[in-house]
């Protein structure tokens, strides 16, 4: 436990560290100001920007984009997972494509799902499931491989209805690997969305730090990625510490 | 009996292959048959259909435009996959051996892994300039952390056994390395290759689809906006095939490296 928080001690300083560096950089002009400005800039332009109620509607339009796309990809991952596993003939044939889908850049996809559904939040919500679906399916899978037989045939033997065996037995059992692939959903959805809304959009986020980029509007785009950044890493942390606390109580209990 | 056993096992393996191929071959009809009918129900405005793709492709192939792109992104892409394979290893190798450090380093990675890294393109683009150095730059964004948590966990893995045994043999560092660290690695080494392999082409192909004069990403964008559909569609049809063959060829070689390791 000592040893754990002095490896969170140094790991505060080298990246408090980090940032003091490039705020001197920045400021003794070592670094051009017009390549990076200085940290302490990036938070007063976060701060304005996200104060001043301009980006209200592209914070709405953006997490509301990744919220659907995650909840469709867990429903729809879930489902999937489930039947895949019901029919083991068809995990079967789907299991080449499952082993291979993350080596394929599905953000290449993106153009033609744009061409498909037009320049709206269709496409960007299909861009988030595309990729973030396939890893809850894998991790639906591996835990509902990992139930062992004999907690299924001790629910037989108690006669519990299936819906009670799923309940009780089925998903305690399956939750730690389903929950890490909630996890990357998230973290695939966010990915997705906000990189199709930078490439090829006309709301946003993504796309108002592509725009305060193309219009040459530094400040601006550096106070917008770090807020991007942050929520992404706040929104990460929070599942990160759940997931521990659910597997701390897993093992106590 | 034994002959017989033998014969057996063989003819199993020999059905569970067929199998395997009727398995694949449904797949591939399947992929086919769902292309077919967004390209049909959409009249060709978005995707084009299979055949049409395919012979569209031939012709690409000979035209020395295809050529000028697919040399573009392959140059880029060979530099990072090159400079994040070598610098994942050499990090992970430290990080792994240095336990402390390791420690320190590793949620950090951990953290960068899950971030959207797009949104840091531009940063990317200010520092590097417009052209080869920034694509390289980024897919070494994206490639390097999974081979260095790779390399990482591996050599964190390692049963203490095997360097005690080299410390027995006295084996001089260099030989650990070779002769044990590396070959009891190699099987988690090659899935970060792996892994590492299809991020840094994401992160090279999104680096032309932003802002870049060449390469298959620009193609596609290109092709999408001069509403080209047969071009960016066997485009993206080039891209996947690439991917797929890549990924399952690393790996077969990490099941034969895990094998040759047990």
């Amino acid at each position: 436990m000592t040893r754990r928080r002095a490896a969170l001690l140094v790991r505060i300083a080298v990246l408090a560290g980090l940032v003091l560096l490039l705020e001197i950089c920045c400021r003794t002009g070592i670094i051009d100001p017009l390549t990076v400005i200085p940290p302490s800039d990036m938070v007063a332009s976060m701060i304005e920007h996200v104060s001043s109620g301009d980006l209200d509607e592209s914070i709405t339009q953006t997490f509301s984009t990744i919220a659907i796309a995650f909840v469709l990809a867990i429903g729809l991952g879930t489902l999937g997972g489930a039947l895949l596993h019901r029919w083991s003939r068809l995990r079967d044939i789907v299991d080449p494509l499952l082993a291979s889908y993350y080596s394929v850049p599905t953000f290449i996809f993106y153009p033609l799902l744009v061409a498909l559904l037009g320049l709206s939040k269709a496409p960007l919500v299909v861009l988030g499931v595309l990729s973030a679906t396939p890893a809850v399916m894998i991790s639906m899978l591996s835990g509902l491989d990992g139930v062992s037989p004999v907690l299924l045939k001790l629910a037989r033997v108690q006669r519990l209805s299936p819906a009670r065996t799923l309940w009780w037995i089925v998903l305690p059992e399956a939750l730690p690997r389903l929950f890490s692939g909630f996890k990357l959903a998230l973290s695939y959805a966010l990915i997705g969305v906000i990189a199709g809304e930078f490439i090829l959009s006309g709301t946003g986020l993504g796309y108002s730090i592509s725009f305060a980029y193309q219009s040459f509007d530094n400040r601006g785009m550096y106070g917008l990625m770090l807020f991007v950044l942050l929520v992404a890493v706040i929104a990460n942390g929070i599942l990160y510490v759940w997931e521990g606390r659910l597997a701390r109580r897993r093992s106590a209990g | 009996m034994s002959d017989l056993s033998l014969e057996n096992s063989l003819s199993k393996r020999a059905s569970r292959g067929r199998i395997r191929a009727f398995d694949t071959a449904v797949l591939t009809l399947l992929i086919l048959a769902l292309w077919q009918a967004i390209g049909s129900w959409t009249q060709g405005v978005a995707i084009s259909p299979p055949f049409q793709t395919l012979a569209y492709l031939f012709d690409l192939f000979r035209t020395p435009m295809f050529w000028d792109n697919a040399w573009a992104t392959l140059y880029a892409f060979v530099m990072a996959y090159v400079l994040s394979s070598l610098i994942g290893l050499g990090l992970g190798l430290i990080f792994g051996v240095h336990r402390f450090t390791g420690e320190v380093a590793e949620p950090i990675l951990a953290g960068f892994y899950t971030i959207p890294k797009v949104t840091l393109y531009p940063v990317v683009l200010l520092i590097f300039g417009l052209g080869l150095s920034a694509k390289v730059a980024f897919g070494v964004m994206h490639g390097l952390v999974p081979m260095t948590l790779f390399t990482l966990g591996a050599v964190r893995s390692l049963s203490p056994v095997l360097i005690r045994t080299a410390k027995v043999l006295r084996l001089s560092p260099v030989r650990t390395m070779l002769w044990v660290l590396l070959p009891a690695c190699l099987p988690d080494v090659v899935n970060g290759l792996r892994i590492s392999f299809s991020l840094t082409m994401l992160g090279v192909l999104i680096g032309e689809m932003f802002s870049s004069q060449r390469g298959l990403g620009f193609l596609l964008v290109n092709g999408m906006a001069q509403h080209n559909v047969p071009l960016s569609t066997a485009v993206v049809l080039t891209i996947v095939v690439v991917a797929i063959a890549a990924n399952t060829l690393m790996l077969r070689l990490g099941r034969q490296t895990a094998h040759r390791a047990n």
